[in-house]
């Protein structure tokens, strides 16, 4: 029996479990639609390949993944696409979104497809291409595409390979009742996540020590497969990700980082099923184990449920009761979102559709004054103050959020369920928390505008100053030429005689004499050597000058990073080229 | 088909803050059950009247302020308060006093701040200090313990006491008496043994005082049971009673004549335990960590001594819980909990992580 840490804070809410589990799980009649929503998991949504019209049968891909960090979507049976548009979702918002409607033949014809039984000789990169094109992304909460989570492109390798089989969440019995009737089929899954992950050191399957029956359903199957089945006392949220790595391992997952920069792989064991599917039998991901319980249906069982199939027709096979209950719950419930209609349909993720009667989840009551008696605070997983963190959600005072650590909530709900005011708490932590995301975006796009704005002064003002060293210069240069006629008129006096007597009194001497008044005018334009040097003196002393301005401003712009580093460098190199010339003719005048 | 739609978690923990409430008024039965045994029905008295006083107060206030009375008296603080603060004042007080006090409780400290939840100060502690400074001789005339009556006469009958309390009655001869912590208060120049001997509040007494031993030992019990429901954690009442002992212990000073008095003694006298498992477990003007609440409640242990050994006041919880209800925002900046995940405990001012 290997070591467990225990988390701080958890409650213990009543399990309801057991209603669940009386009958195995079952198989529902072929719905007449399903709905297939192009975004069930984290990262871009699918793209559609098939028309309305086109005929499909059952695993054939409808969409393809979009880019790297997406998954295609399949057939769940044969049928006719009869709808791409915007339906409900299962979302906490009740928005709408792109899905592919199949109208079903229910001949349930499946395409053609063959899995490989020696994974163990091919490639992890091919297992891993595999595993992206049956469709699978994490089937426990979040739906992160399973093939970016195994892909190699990570610093370390992976030594620990976590399968979470907690299922802490209350009334959820689908992972149990898959362990129970599937272990053997798991635990393949489980050997090839190790072969595409190169065979890691520990290999640990984390339970909760209410499921018995699954425990002991693994224990032939792991056998001397160096895969450990880990049990540990049952406390909600066990089995969100950071709580079963510390349990596990005795190990917290630093702030901001993934369990693959640790060396682990944290993965729900319902994925490990369908990736077994996928692998060794060539499926893609069609179908999960879904919860429907809850004392407002009248059968509450585990079903094997298409994906897309509607809630309706997993309620309305179920018995349900629409005046016992006011709400019906997708997800558990500490952690579940309510739906808005009963035509959403089931995903990848849902693992359970919970219909609580009124006596077993009534009416929230008004909620009290917080009296920061701190119940939250032993209650909260993370050891976060509940308390505070609502009451600067309340004044949207966003850095003492911060400095309160409100984004290493997990929003598990342990807070809420404690508080004996009634408070909402998590409701407020994630107002709080878009709050603060959107005050940083906002921050991002007016410090770009204040950026942008000053480089167009500051771009201005360069040319600006430019034109005026040009007006500079060539005044200069004006007076510098004036000066020197003057000096070379008064030279000339003395010594003119000899060119100016002939050219007036011998005015058909042309050619030889136009030369020479001519290149008597360019020796007379033509500075002495005194003032050239003395003239590239000047020009290389404002050069000296600029260059020292320029890099001024360079290394200013470097220290404060406003991102005009570029353009400066670029103008200390001209300015220092410039330079250069000057110095280079001076040189050559020297000589 | 249309659902409700309501944020998670929708499963609820039973526990609600009237419960609580209520809860905390079953816990202060057995000492007050020890206070009326000892020093007769003036507690009792100040309790009903307090509580009656507290509950006009509120539903005055909460119409004022146009909510809903109801609502607001079920949530019970304001009977806590009162019977509190009932608890705390002298048996046989005058009733006007019961009255001021109450009513400086419920309508300045909680009301004006905007009632439950953001009182920065222990409400039933304001009014005790209002009371103790604005009518000390009422504030320090104590009933004198069961014990101590000169033989053959008992404390006043409950219509005798209704009358003493309310029609200016005097209580016959020697129903009034010190306290154990006024006995010390004035007792320098005697060995703490000299005055174990000569007081009869000490040699009538099993261990800290006649009379008071058993009202301290009552809260201990009442308080037990809050800590075993889980109403508060361990941390504020072990801080005060770890500190104001440890404190007791190194002041000692072997019992001599200056000695403020023995470590049992300042446990169980005065308001030590009411204060320590009912007064200072507020948790809306306390510190909110469990790190922050045990030096808070350090730091009352800590003043109680001092303003009892060095101070003018005889007993100190009052005074004491006031002054760590300042500090609790400052205690709170530097105590916040280490966060899954960080390597670091942060301050609550502290944005960017070191």
């Amino acid at each position: 029996m290997s070591r467990t840490w225990v988390t701080p804070g958890g409650v213990h809410p009543p399990e309801n479990k057991h209603q669940s589990v009386t009958q195995p799980i079952g198989q529902l009649p072929i719905p007449e639609k399903l709905i297939i929503p192009l975004s069930q998991h984290i990262g871009a949504p699918a793209t559609p390949c098939v028309e309305i019209g086109q005929q499909v049968l059952k695993g054939q891909v409808i969409a393809e993944a979009t880019g790297m960090v997406s998954i295609p979507m399949h057939a769940p049976s044969s049928g006719t696409i009869s709808a791409i548009e915007h339906r409900p979702i299962a979302h906490a918002s009740g928005m709408l979104a792109p899905c592919i409607e199949i109208t079903t033949d229910g001949a349930d014809t499946w395409i053609e497809h063959q899995g490989i039984s020696d994974y163990e000789h091919i490639s992890p990169r091919k297992l891993i291409e595999m595993v992206g094109n049956a469709g699978i992304s994490g089937m426990g909460g979040a739906g992160f595409p399973s093939a970016v989570k195994l892909n190699p492109g990570r610093q370390r390798p992976i030594d620990t390979l976590i399968v979470n089989a907690t299922e802490c969440e209350p009334y959820i019995t689908a992972d149990d009742s898959a362990i129970r009737e599937r272990a053997g089929e798991i635990v393949e899954g489980i050997k090839i996540l190790s072969a595409i992950l190169d065979h890691p050191h520990h290999i640990m399957i984390g339970i909760e020590d209410n499921k018995p029956e699954a425990i002991e359903a693994l224990a032939p199957h792991v056998e001397g497969t160096g895969i450990s089945v880990v049990v540990f006392p049952t406390k909600y949220p066990s089995g969100g990700e950071k709580q079963l790595i510390y349990i596990l391992t005795g190990k917290e997952l630093p702030a901001g980082k993934l369990p693959a920069d640790e060396g682990m792989v944290c993965i729900n064991i319902g994925t490990t099923y369908a990736i077994k599917r996928a692998i060794i039998d060539g499926e893609p991901l069609i179908s999960r184990v879904t919860t429907v319980t809850g004392d407002a249906v009248g059968i509450q069982r585990n079903y094997d449920t298409l994906i897309g199939t509607p809630v309706s027709h997993l309620l309305s096979h179920n018995q349900f009761d629409e005046q016992a209950g006011g709400r019906v719950v997708m997800g558990g419930p500490m952690m579940g979102f309510t739906l808005p209609s009963a035509d959403v349909p089931i995903v990848k993720t849902t693992n359970c559709i919970l219909a609580p009667s009124y006596s077993e989840i009534p009416d929230d009551e008004p909620a009290q004054p917080c009296i920061r008696c701190g119940m939250c605070a032993e209650a909260c997983p993370v050891s976060l103050l509940p308390q505070q963190l609502f009451w600067y959600a309340q004044a949207q005072e966003h850095d003492r959020l911060e400095a309160h650590n409100l984004f290493d909530c997990i929003e598990c709900g342990a807070c809420s369920y404690v508080c004996p005011s009634n408070i909402p708490l998590v409701q407020y932590y994630r107002a709080a928390k878009g709050e603060i995301r959107q005050a940083r975006e906002e921050k991002v796009k007016s410090d770009h505008a204040r950026e942008r704005f000053e480089f167009h002064k500051e771009r201005i003002e360069q040319a600006e100053r430019e034109k005026e060293a040009k007006r500079v210069a060539r005044r200069e240069a004006t007076q510098q030429a004036k000066a020197d006629h003057l000096a070379a008129t008064a030279n000339g006096a003395t010594n003119a005689p000899a060119t100016a007597a002939p050219s007036g009194a011998v005015p058909s001497s042309s050619a030889a004499d136009i030369i020479a008044a001519a290149q008597a005018r360019a020796a007379a334009k033509q500075a002495s050597p005194e003032d050239q040097r003395a003239k590239l003196e000047r020009t290389i002393a404002s050069a000296e000058q600029r260059l020292k301005m320029a890099e001024e401003k360079l290394a200013e712009a470097i220290n404060s990073d406003t991102g005009k580093q570029d353009k400066l460098s670029a103008v200390v190199e001209n300015t220092r080229q410039k330079l250069e010339q000057s110095k280079f003719k001076l040189a050559e005048l020297t000589e | 088909m249309a659902f409700k739609q309501v944020s998670s978690p929708h499963a609820h923990a039973a526990q609600n803050t009237s419960n609580v409430m209520k809860l905390v008024l079953l816990a202060t039965i057995p000492g007050l059950a020890a206070l009326t045994w000892q020093f007769g029905w003036g507690s009792f008295i100040n309790v009903v009247l307090a509580s009656a006083t507290a509950v006009v107060c509120e539903a005055a206030i909460v119409r004022m302020r146009g909510r809903s009375i109801s609502f607001y008296l079920g949530d019970y603080s304001a009977v806590v308060t009162a019977v509190l603060l009932g608890l705390a004042l002298p048996p046989l007080a005058p009733w006007w006093i019961v009255v001021v006090g109450t009513v400086f409780s419920i309508v300045v400290a909680k009301q004006l701040y905007g009632g439950l939840g953001y009182n920065p100060f222990n409400p039933a502690m304001v009014g005790y200090v209002v009371l103790l400074i604005s009518f000390p001789i009422q504030m320090t005339t104590w009933v004198a313990p069961l014990a101590l009556l000169p033989a053959g006469t008992a404390h006043p009958g409950l219509i005798e006491s209704l009358q003493i309390v309310f029609a200016g009655y005097s209580p016959a001869d020697g129903v009034t008496g010190a306290t154990p912590l006024d006995v010390f208060k004035h007792s320098s120049g005697l060995l703490v043994d000299q005055v174990y001997d000569r007081e009869p509040l000490f040699n009538q007494a099993m261990f800290a005082g006649a009379g008071w031993e058993w009202v301290n030992l009552g809260f201990l019990l009442g308080g037990m049971v809050l800590l075993t429901q889980r109403i508060f954690t361990w941390h504020g009442p072990v801080g005060m009673l770890g500190a104001l002992a440890l404190m007791s212990i190194i002041f000692w000073d072997s019992g001599s004549s200056s000695s403020p008095g023995s470590p049992l003694m300042h446990l169980f006298s005065g308001a030590s335990m009411m204060g320590a498992f009912f007064i200072l477990t507020d948790p809306v003007s306390s510190a909110v960590s469990n790190r922050g609440r045990l030096i808070f409640g350090a730091l009352i242990g800590v003043l109680v001594y001092v303003i009892r050994a060095w101070g003018n006041y005889p007993d100190a919880v009052a005074f004491a819980v006031l002054l760590a209800n300042f500090a609790a925002p400052f205690i709170d900046n530097y105590t916040l909990p280490r966060t899954y995940g960080h390597t670091d405990r942060r301050r609550a001012t502290e944005k960017e992580e070191d």
